[in-house]
């Protein structure tokens, strides 16, 4: 019987759950990277919009469509028997904006997914996590193939803050994978540290 | 008439879309009762005093599902819309139901604007290396 574990009288332990989101343009490798670390295959969720009377779902030149979905996959870790890290593939399409505010919440940091051939298309990721003061590394995807620049010509095209970490990665290496996410909570980790420590000279 | 009724069989598939519109499960509430919003990896985890909820007549399917699911290993909200098919918002208010019945609870996440603690950070850092 599943109830079996309260027969002890004792509660089983809750995990904490923490996360980090995975952000960049369509098809720059997102779920490829939350399939390489996670434990289980990639798992989707949607929401539905507008029904919820969104104000911000822009349906312009789909006017007929009165639903949208957006999909966001995602992965899970198990660290510790308490402590679980969850990985979400932020839904692309800039319109989806509002979903985002929710994924961030709470938030550890993220990875801005960069291909180097479609730069551009991390722009509004890297202007988003900018704006919201959420941690975020970049991370380079090296496809086979795919053109490598040197990563300080990739921080001038971006026009990166000095302090933002930028690495080289191969999202379907599962170790190179490990070694982004490491550098994601380190920074989150430096930022923490110097913001308690700016409070305290505040209040001193 | 047969033939209709059979025709019907195979009318709708998969792609067709679901059957009945997701928010007809939940009487078209399309926001819970619980005071806070529930996170997408907030966990489900069943309350050891509820009863057998396949015998709470007040429960849809989709309700006992849920504690089901949970009661074999808890879930987040996102677990739970995945392998239930079932929007993200729908599960939000079925979950917030079955709050507020004390049938569940759910494990607060870090709360928004607030950091981690460095050594949940230090831990995540290990656990990630040691994979």
């Amino acid at each position: 019987m599943v109830y079996g574990r309260s027969d002890h009288g004792r509660r089983p332990v809750e995990p904490v759950t923490l996360k980090i989101l995975v952000a960049g343009g369509f098809g720059v490798g997102k779920t490829t990277m939350v399939g390489a670390v996670s434990e289980i295959r990639p798992l989707r969720t949607e929401e539905m919009l507008s029904e919820a009377g969104r104000p911000v779902d822009d349906v312009d030149g789909v006017e007929g469509k009165t639903t949208t979905t957006v999909a966001m996959d995602f992965g899970r870790i198990t660290l510790d028997q308490d402590l679980i890290l969850y990985l979400f593939g932020t839904p692309g399409q800039d319109r989806f904006w509002f979903m985002w505010d929710d994924l961030v919440r709470g938030a550890i940091g993220a990875v801005v997914l960069v291909d180097t051939r479609r730069l551009a298309d991390c722009f509004p990721a890297v202007d988003y996590f900018e704006n919201s003061g959420l941690p975020f590394v970049v991370g380079v995807n090296c496809f086979e193939g795919a053109g490598r620049f040197p990563a300080e010509t990739v921080r001038a095209a971006l026009d990166l803050d000095p302090e933002v970490p930028l690495v080289m990665c191969d999202a379907r290496e599962r170790e190179s994978v490990k070694e982004v996410l490491v550098t994601v909570v380190e920074h989150a980790m430096t930022l923490a540290t110097r913001q308690r420590e700016h409070a305290a000279a505040i209040t001193t | 008439m047969n033939d209709a009724g059979q025709d019907q069989q195979h009318w709708f598939d998969g792609e067709a879309g679901p059957v009945v519109r997701p928010y007809a499960m939940t009487r078209g509430r399309t926001s819970s009762a619980t005071r806070h919003r529930l996170d997408l990896i907030a966990i489900v985890v069943p309350e050891p005093t509820a009863g057998d909820p396949g015998r709470d007549q007040t429960l849809s399917p989709e309700h006992v599902e849920i504690v089901e699911r949970c009661s074999a290993s808890p879930q987040s909200i996102a677990e739970l819309s995945a392998s239930l098919d079932l929007p993200v918002g729908v599960v939000r208010v079925l979950v917030g139901d079955l709050v507020e019945d004390e049938i569940v609870h759910v494990t607060r996440p870090v709360p928004p604007a607030e950091l981690p603690d460095v050594n949940i950070l230090r831990e995540v850092i290990n656990g990630l290396r040691a994979l």
